[in-house]
């Protein structure tokens, strides 16, 4: 008697699908893929010639080794939990919104126009939750446009996002050299700053800004919406199944604008976060592709807006330590995100294996029938 | 000699144990039919024959010499194919093309026309006529399984295995096929016959296999059994029958007209007529069956009642209420249940747990929710209190959906859509999958239901079904209705021959003498 | 003469997408979505100018693409084909790691002049065809390799055996399984085809159209060929037409900028990316209204063991 013997040996052990995974197992896959990404990476730095226990090391340093490194990782970490939250609750939809990086800048323009050009006499009191409006709409107008192009044409959102991430950047760099651009700027493109008015107020010595609280109630209504209101019920339902909503009478392309208004706004209000709390006014390269890393840590976050706030400090922490790489080594910056994309390739994998589990097979089907496995 | 011979089989999915130990034998020359209810392992068992699943233990022999099969290659180079229930067909190509598709070493340049040349001569050879240039996309149900046979023809298969095959023909096409699978035995082939369906097993078979519960109960010769002896082996007790006959409509042609449908028309996803001029009428207390072969306009007419389709023209008034142009929400609205004909793709969400699939059709009503929020303690007490009116054998509110049973979840989504005490029913398949118990079950709710009041459109497959539930039975062909007639001595030859399109408008003519089985009967003296 | 030397540029800068846009069409032809083509395109274009600065010669160039292409989408395959992982945060990921990887591993190349790149080549005969001559046959090898493969990925996919099992594995994999035929071995395949050709399509910029090395140089580019996809409905033929188009935008842009109009460079840097939204949606009406279909089991990944 021949056994099926081919897809594991002798059927002592067999890969079997979990149900689901267990949550220590869901815990530990995220902490998995880090530890190997950075493995993989120093492989990498070793292939270029670097010490890779230096080059880590000096990012550690750099992020968390000090004060004020960390207040620095706390400034990244505010417009980067902004966009994540944004890009969450547009991926639980699985609306595959990548232009957060555009709606940051559309963000980011809208607030600077009103502090310079709008409103620029008003107190601090009503001039920032205006700017903070101004941030949110004009995210949302600029999410809204891939929205709309999906809900009611079926138009691919990840190509147009994207695009229009190119076409933001474009504008507001237009802006910075052109009708915007601050006559005694001594040639570096950027506004006139902003008064003082429009500054988010800082916990001095170090540079962290009132824009923490924002990100911090952000992910608080996004968790109450998603854990305890209808829309968030609907949000989850089309997420997991279009048709079942469709036939649950739920209205998809209103919540396909609703959530890619608000997934853009969450960005608009990290750009506005970004030019009131720490530039002071619009410039070039505003964001360091804050958007992009985004998508990383919404998803590393599974969606869950308050493991955002905790991944997206930690992605921080790579960005500034990338950034103290350049200053004290002279590497390139780039590490940053060529780990960030490692992570996330483990992450993927892991996610799937997580689901699967390596099982000792107890006994044989008809034990007479099978010496062999005893 | 054994054509085919599985020892031992043992195949599990996870913690279920789809085939326990089977031992099954089919020989040439015969027609083996593999009896057993949904759920009893069956097709697993067919599809480790098929090489398409690996058994975790067992064997499997070819003419005596032990195979192991490490992909549908492998067996399809034994001689072995199978035509499934869903067919393995690519929609945008054609006849010809489907049939080359994995054929071993015949050259980098696609010839077609020798390929449709054999084709159409084993198509004249068992009358199994199709156009090879056709793309499958155009070609009826009835068709595309022609296609799948010739194509297990072709690539020169000596045992071809029939998954439920009469499941999709009207029963003049099963009559044909049954005749068919009996030339092919009588060739040499060896024809092995996946059913649930006594009388067709009957019909078609030289030998029985029985399965139950993923395990063999016994084979038996057609000649030494009857269809009493077979349902017992089957199911394990004395089999009831579908629901006895019940008395006739409560309220008959007294009661109030809760669905009207009137001209009817509308478009398919492939945007082709899918319905034509359809006109409808089912009152309170009163089940309508929809009898037709899948593809007819069954889904689009469930689909336009339900706001989830827009008619092109004509109307639907529910309970006097014009609905043509609502949405769906508003339909619930209305007072109407729908048991949608795809369970986990649209009725359910599978990885959301029980009281989240429950609250589908409810979340923003009063109690569950508060202006913009969920009341999370109203929202378990209703989900706990249907769990266990409608008996959902499930471990918690908090399970997820697609760790129930076919059956069981069939009976969460009734217990959503009758929870609202519902005055149009929309069913589609509501037993498809399912099995004994849970068809029972399912059939009495819908009876109640009936018996409250509820209008019940009753869209089925299974003529068995129809005939037993319904007060009148209406058959779509071509998205029209051909005819309307009384359950009650329905002739099931003269619903056959609606079904395949003739006898159109002869509305009063239904006397052909064919009772139920007959045409099946007809056979059986092979 | 203009209009000539604006089409000839336009073939010119249209060969990198055509690339780039054939090798995705092969990938999702075989049911596997790939967003990762900005990525591949960038270790291209980086794996081609590096090896040519190394070897001076552009042709273990454009081989160094193809493996760089080839090598960035075998993680895709790997992670989407054998693991099941979601095709879309793949690809992005793919996108992500590309970009930064380029940036890091790229920095000393950024700035330094090609020694050797592919120039323009003359086709003796066809070059001196009027008008056609010169917008068609004084283009660079490159270009011309992008004429062949037009015809011949047409040809693969619609009149070839391994041509029918693409279309089919794309359709419906669980068919293509019961034939016996390997949809994992069919999909690793052309994923990474689709991966050199877009690392190929990298290197036409680095080594070609635009000889150097930039972080991010392929700007959008890896994009723009992936909305051309639902432009040419998944065939290359017409895939050929909606690059040069790009290519003829994009020589547009620089002849405007280059004639000193007054429209703002920055807006006429934005063509490209707001051609590509207008095409998208025009190409995404076109196929609504006359029903043509992505493949059906596009982005959908298959598993045999296990019921539904």
């Amino acid at each position: 008697m021949k056994l099926e013997t081919r897809r594991v040996r002798p059927g002592l052990w067999r890969i079997e699908r979990r149900t689901a995974p267990t949550a220590g197992v869901a815990a530990l896959v995220p902490l998995v893929s880090i530890l190997l990404a950075l493995l993989l990476g120093a492989l990498l730095l070793l292939l270029a010639g670097q010490n890779p226990l230096v080059v880590y090391g000096a990012m550690l340093n750099g992020a968390f080794g000090s004060l004020n490194g960390v207040a620095e990782t706390i400034v990244k970490t505010i417009p980067l939990s902004l966009a994540a939250l944004g890009v969450g609750i547009a991926f639980r939809m699985l609306l595959w919104n990548i232009g957060a990086e555009g709606q940051l800048y559309f963000g980011a323009i809208a607030a600077t126009g009103l502090a310079l050009y709008v409103m620029p006499w008003a107190p601090t009191v009503v001039l920032l939750p205006m700017m903070v409006l101004a941030g949110f709409v004009g995210g949302a107008l600029w999410g809204l446009i891939p929205g709309a192009l999906r809900a009611f044409l079926n138009v691919n959102e990840i190509i147009t996002s994207l695009m229009l991430n190119y076409v933001a950047i474009l504008f507001s760099e237009y802006l910075v050299h052109g009708p915007w651009r601050n006559p005694q700027g001594l040639g570096f493109p950027g506004t006139r700053t902003l008064p003082d008015s429009a500054w988010l107020p800082r916990l001095s010595p170090t540079r962290v800004h009132l824009g923490l609280l924002l990100a911090v109630i952000a992910a608080g209504v996004l968790f109450v919406i998603l854990r305890r209101t209808w829309w968030g019920y609907e949000i989850r339902v089309i997420g997991e199944n279009q048709r079942a909503a469709r036939y649950a009478g739920i209205n998809i392309p209103r919540n396909m604008l609703l959530v890619m208004a608000v997934s853009g706004g969450l960005a608009g209000i990290a750009g506005m976060s970004e030019v009131a709390g720490i530039a002071h006014q619009l410039q070039r390269s505003l964001s360091p592709g804050y958007g992009y890393t985004a998508i990383i840590v919404a998803w590393l976050a599974k969606l869950n807006p308050w493991s955002t706030l905790m991944v997206a400090f930690l992605f921080a922490g790579l960005l500034v330590g990338g950034d103290q790489l350049q200053i004290s080594m002279g590497l390139p910056a780039a590490i940053a995100p060529m780990l960030q994309g490692t992570i996330l390739f483990f992450l993927l994998g892991g996610e799937v294996l997580s689901r699967y589990r390596l099982t000792k097979v107890r006994r044989g089907p008809t034990p007479d029938l099978n010496p062999a496995q005893r | 000699m054994n054509a085919v011979e599985l020892t031992s089989v043992t195949k599990r999915f996870g913690s279920v144990v789809a085939n326990d130990n089977v031992t099954f034998a089919a020989q040439v020359g015969e027609v083996h039919a593999l009896l057993g209810e949904n759920g009893a392992g069956k097709s697993t068992l067919m599809s480790v024959l098929a090489g398409l699943y690996r058994p975790d233990a067992g064997t499997i022999a070819v003419n005596g010499a032990v195979q192991h099969f490490r992909s549908p290659r492998d067996a399809i180079a034994q001689g072995i194919g199978m035509v499934y229930q869903h067919f393995m067909l690519v929609d945008s190509l054609t006849v010809a093309e489907n049939a080359m598709l994995g054929q071993a070493g015949h050259g980098v340049r696609l010839h077609t026309a020798p390929v449709e040349r054999e084709l159409a001569e084993l198509g004249q050879r068992y009358g199994l006529a199709v156009d090879p240039r056709a793309r499958i996309w155009q070609l009826s149900v009835g068709e595309q399984q022609r296609v799948e046979i010739l194509r297990l023809l072709y690539r020169g298969a000596k045992v071809l295995v029939f998954d439920e095959p009469t499941a999709v023909l009207t029963p003049q096409e099963a009559a044909g096929l049954i005749g068919t699978l009996r030339d092919m035995a009588a060739d040499g082939l060896c024809i092995i016959f996946i059913s649930h369906k006594l009388d067709e097993v009957l019909a078609v078979a030289d030998r029985i296999t029985v399965l139950r519960h993923g395990r063999t109960v016994t084979t038996v010769e057609r000649r030494a059994t009857n269809r009493h002896e077979l349902a017992r082996l089957m199911v394990g007790r004395e089999l009831m029958g579908v629901v006895a006959d019940q008395p006739q409509a409560v309220a008959g042609d007294a009661g109030v007209v809760n669905l009207e449908v009137r001209g009817l028309s509308a478009e398919g996803d492939k945007g082709v007529r899918a319905l034509q001029g359809v006109e409808l009428q089912v009152r309170s207390g009163e089940i309508l069956g929809i009898a037709g072969v899948a593809g007819n306009g069954q889904r689009e007419l469930a689909e336009v009642i339900t706001g989830l389709r827009r008619a092109t023209s004509g109307e639907v008034r529910i309970g006097g209420q014009d609905t043509t142009r609502c949405s769906p929400r508003e339909i619930v609205a209305a007072g109407v249940a729908h048991i949608p004909e795809d369970r986990n793709g649209t009725g359910l969400i599978p990885s959301l747990d029980l009281q989240d699939n429950l609250i589908l059709k409810h979340y923003r009503q009063q109690p569950l929710a508060r202006g913009l929020f969920l009341n999370g303690a109203a929202i378990g007490n209703f989900a706990d209190r249907l769990l266990s009116k409608y008996n959902v054998a499930a471990p918690s509110r908090a399970a997820k959906a697609r760790l129930l049973s076919g059956g069981n979840q069939q009976k969460l989504l009734l217990a959503r859509e009758l929870s609202g005490q519902p005055r149009l029913i929309v069913a589609v398949h509501p037993t498809r999958g399912v099995d004994v118990g849970a068809t029972e079950a399912i059939h009495h709710l819908l009876l109640a239901q009936r018996s409250r009041g509820a209008a019940v459109l009753l869209i089925s497959e299974d003529l068995d079904e129809l005939l037993a539930l319904s007060d009148r039975i209406a058959v779509l062909y071509e998205g029209k209705v051909m005819d309307t007639v009384p359950a009650r001595g329905a002739d099931v030859g003269y619903l056959g021959l609606l079904m395949a399109g003739g006898a159109q408008s002869g509305a009063a003519d239904h006397g052909r003498p064919m009772d139920t089985g007959g045409i099946i009967n007809q056979d059986v003296a092979h | 003469m203009l209009v000539i030397s604006v089409l000839a540029a336009a073939i010119g800068a249209g060969t990198a997408i055509l690339f780039a846009c054939l090798g995705e069409i092969l990938c999702e032809r075989a049911g596997i979505l790939n967003l990762g083509v900005e990525g591949m395109m960038l270790s291209g274009a980086l794996a081609g100018f590096a090896t040519t600065y190394g070897t001076g010669n552009p042709w273990l160039g454009a081989l160094a693409a193809l493996a760089a292409g080839g090598l960035l989408s075998l993680i895709h395959a790997l992670l989407t084909i054998s693991l099941n992982a979601n095709q879309v945060v793949s690809g992005l990921a793919l996108t992500l790691f590309g970009g930064g990887l380029t940036a890091f591993l790229g920095q000393p190349l950024v700035g330094l002049p090609a020694p050797a790149s592919f120039g323009k080549l003359p086709i003796p005969g066809l070059a001196a065809i009027p008008v056609l001559g010169p917008i068609l046959f004084r283009q660079d090898a490159l270009t011309y390799l992008s004429y062949a493969l037009v015809p011949l990925l047409w040809y693969w996919i619609y009149r070839t055996r391994p041509g029918l099992y693409l279309r089919a594995v794309g359709e419906s994999p669980a068919t293509v399984d019961a034939m016996g035929l390997s949809v994992q071995r069919l999909r690793y395949i052309y994923v990474v085809l689709g991966g050199m050709l877009a690392g190929l399509g990298g290197a036409a910029i680095s080594l070609a159209s635009n000889p150097g090395w930039t972080e991010n140089m392929t700007a959008g580019r890896g994009w723009i060929a992936i909305a051309l996809v639902i432009f040419a409905t998944w065939n290359p033929t017409r895939a050929a037409v909606g690059a040069y188009l790009f290519g003829g935008v994009e020589a547009l842009q620089f002849r405007l900028q280059g004639a000193g109009t007054s429209i703002s460079p920055f807006f006429l840097n934005m063509l490209p990316y707001l051609f590509t939204i207008i095409v998208l949606v025009l190409a995404t009406r076109e196929t609504v209204r006359r029903r043509i279909a992505a493949p059906a089991a596009l982005g959908l990944p298959y598993f045999r063991e296990e019921r539904s």
